[in-house]
């Protein structure tokens, strides 16, 4: 068993502040993690692997720096991890991200499945994931709470929809993206965290992964960023605490105060 | 202060920190409350390599010594010092099988320590036999290929759920000291059962446990190191190099409690400003830390002097035990007093780290008897001086 993960580098913040000329994030002053999502990614793939045996390889694409924060993944015990890193990938989109990725995942061959996180909690666009499967050509479900059986042909799982959860078999090679409900990512262990320090992170360009400049970068994102604002907030939220019999005592109170119970 | 740890050690540090900070102190107040023996974090632990820090890599540790154990005793003891015992008794356990075991008796049980698979007891204290263990009235038998144990050890760390005990006991009378031998037991044997779990005022997440010993047979080559008589030798070189983590587990918990009332101390605003810019109340933090720091420095570089390869550390190992679960009490006192009122209450943290602090004092040897340890070698480096 085969399997990729796809990691993303992101602000520690959820307060995501955007410069207003470019239209971009501000990175500067804000300490990067691993998207969190990402983190029940590794830790399924994990999961996977020491049940029925196989390679986790962890991939990502960014600037440089993202080699050094892809050891946290060996560390909590991913075989290897690839960063996808040039020039030419730079003001990537959505659509030339998941180019990029579909190609060093062909590049890497004979993966069985592929698991992203559901979404990055910078952009939130929940959309490289299914765009990686489209390109590569392989079926994908999103929103995976629990995989109920797996072999290198097929994936039986749960899915969650608005009404509850999907049971879902699908065939293999495929790509998942999950939710938090799916697992508790581990803390590293020593031994791990020992080998991520010696391990080396092959950068991949993208002449490395055979990459058409035209879907590249800039060249290969059609997404153009009109304006970025923070929606104006009109009025306040009321929150209930105390005990759950008070919570109600309130929440009627509130109900009948604004007549729409009476 | 900077220790000048090694990568490795700070690797250590930062990952035992961060399962101290994570997983521990969200349930130490759940632990400090039910008394429940803490195995999911016990199974964090071991997942985490953490109980193979301190022993050899030939036995499937990290190859690291007393002072890897100590960092993370400290860092465990900053969140909950009632986890951070548990892990270390179960160091204190194997110790004996370290420093005297045989090679078949080391293969067979450092490795199941080291992995975390199981955790290890140590028992030797009884209902008349503390301070003076010597008077300890458990007796092993030999029987033909077997050891008969009777008698009952007390308050005994990990009891009941440890699965490897090393039990002192009385194989010859007459000899005193040099009568006792070592055994270690299986739980699960025959004849061997557990009393009842103490109701502590500290580290109440740790299972405190009498060991009852019924006829209990087992077999020969249990008895540690293949020979009678050195029961009490190895507890006392045992505990020699355990002392530094108790020593530890004191600064970690006068950590806890300095980080807690620094904190509260900025955040508590009376008479229009917060209450740290009073100078009484900055003395007192500033002496809190000063102790604090000179009790790690002591702590540590005992570790050293014992990883280095001293020959006999009993002195500085008594001493540093003494000097920090000391600091340890004065600095939590003093912690519930920076934080009044919302000190004394169980919302706080801090009522429970005194609580924990005082123990720190009395096992693996009361301080009284540390000061008569350090005051014995004194003495007896004086009279070896040719004048």
């Amino acid at each position: 068993m085969k399997i990729v993960v796809c990691v993303k580098q992101v602000p520690d913040t959820t307060e995501v502040k955007i410069n207003p000329e470019t239209n971009t994030l501000i990175r500067e002053g804000v300490a990067s993690i691993l998207n969190p999502f990402d983190m029940y990614a590794v830790e399924e793939a994990i999961r996977i692997k020491e049940k029925v045996g196989g390679t986790v390889i962890v991939l990502s694409m960014g600037p440089p720096q993202v080699a050094e924060q892809l050891k946290e993944t060996i560390a909590m015990g991913a075989d290897e991890a690839i960063l996808v890193s040039d020039r030419a990938f730079a003001g990537s989109d959505t659509l030339a991200t998941s180019y990029a990725l579909s190609k060093a995942i062909e590049k890497i061959a004979d993966v069985n499945l592929v698991i992203c996180g559901k979404q990055a909690i910078d952009g939130d666009t929940a959309q490289v994931g299914p765009e990686i499967a489209e390109k590569i050509g392989i079926p994908h479900l999103t929103y995976v709470k629990k995989i109920e059986a797996i072999s290198e042909t097929e994936i039986t799982l749960e899915r969650m929809n608005e009404d509850g959860y999907e049971r879902v078999q699908m065939p293999l090679p495929g790509l998942i993206t999950v939710v938090k409900e799916i697992n508790e990512p581990r803390l590293p262990s020593l031994k791990g965290m020992m080998r991520s320090k010696k391990a080396e992170i092959p950068i991949w360009s993208a002449a490395d992964i055979d990459a058409d400049p035209a879907k590249c970068g800039l060249n290969g994102s059609p997404t153009w960023v009109k304006r970025i604002f923070i929606p104006e907030i009109k009025c306040q939220g009321e929150i209930f605490s105390g005990e759950p019999e008070e919570q109600v005592k309130f929440l009627v109170n509130a109900l009948v105060g604004r007549k729409i119970v009476v | 202060m900077d220790y000048f740890l090694t990568e490795e050690q700070q690797m250590i540090k930062d990952l035992a920190r961060r399962i101290a900070d994570e997983k521990v102190a969200p349930k130490a107040a759940h632990y400090d409350e039910t008394g429940e023996f803490p195995w999911d974090i016990m199974k964090i632990l071991a997942d985490a390599d953490l109980f193979g820090v301190y022993l050899p890599e030939e036995y499937g540790g990290m190859g690291g010594g007393v002072l890897e154990q100590c960092i993370v005793v400290e860092e465990l003891s900053r969140a909950c010092s009632g986890v951070a015992v548990s892990y270390a008794a179960s160091g204190l356990g194997c110790s004996p099988i370290l420093v005297l075991g045989s090679e078949e008796q080391k293969k067979k049980y450092i490795t199941q320590v080291a992995s975390g698979k199981k955790l290890a007891a140590f028992g030797a204290t009884e209902a008349n036999a503390g301070s003076d263990l010597a008077a300890m009235e458990t007796t092993a038998v030999l029987d033909g290929n077997e050891y008969v144990l009777n008698g009952t050890k007390q308050w005994i760390t990990n009891g009941g759920e440890a699965d490897i005990y090393t039990v002192m006991a009385v194989t010859d009378k007459k000899k005193g000291p040099r009568g006792i031998s070592c055994f270690i037991v299986e739980k699960g044997t025959p004849g061997f059962t557990f009393g009842k779990k103490e109701n502590k005022m500290g580290i109440r997440a740790s299972a405190t446990r009498e060991l009852v010993f019924d006829n209990c047979r087992i077999p020969k080559e249990n008895l540690l190191g293949g020979k009678e008589g050195i029961g009490f030798i190895a507890t006392m070189r045992t505990f020699d190099r355990t002392r530094p983590g108790i020593g530890a587990q004191a600064v970690g918990i006068a950590q806890g409690a300095l980080d807690a009332a620094v904190k509260y101390s900025r955040e508590r605003v009376q008479f229009g400003q917060s209450i740290s810019s009073f100078q009484g109340l900055q003395f007192m933090l500033a002496d809190m830390a000063t102790q604090l720091e000179a009790a790690r420095a002591l702590v540590y570089a005992t570790a050293r002097m014992i990883d280095g390869g001293a020959k006999n550390f009993s002195k500085e190992s008594a001493m540093c035990k003494l000097f920090a679960s000391d600091t340890a009490m004065k600095v939590t006192v003093d912690a519930v007093q920076v934080l009044g009122g919302y000190g004394y209450m169980k919302e706080y943290p801090v009522e429970k780290m005194m609580r924990d602090a005082k123990i720190t004092q009395i096992y693996e040897g009361t301080n009284q008897i540390q000061r008569h340890v350090i005051a014995l070698e004194l003495i007896k480096e004086s009279a070896s001086k040719k004048d």
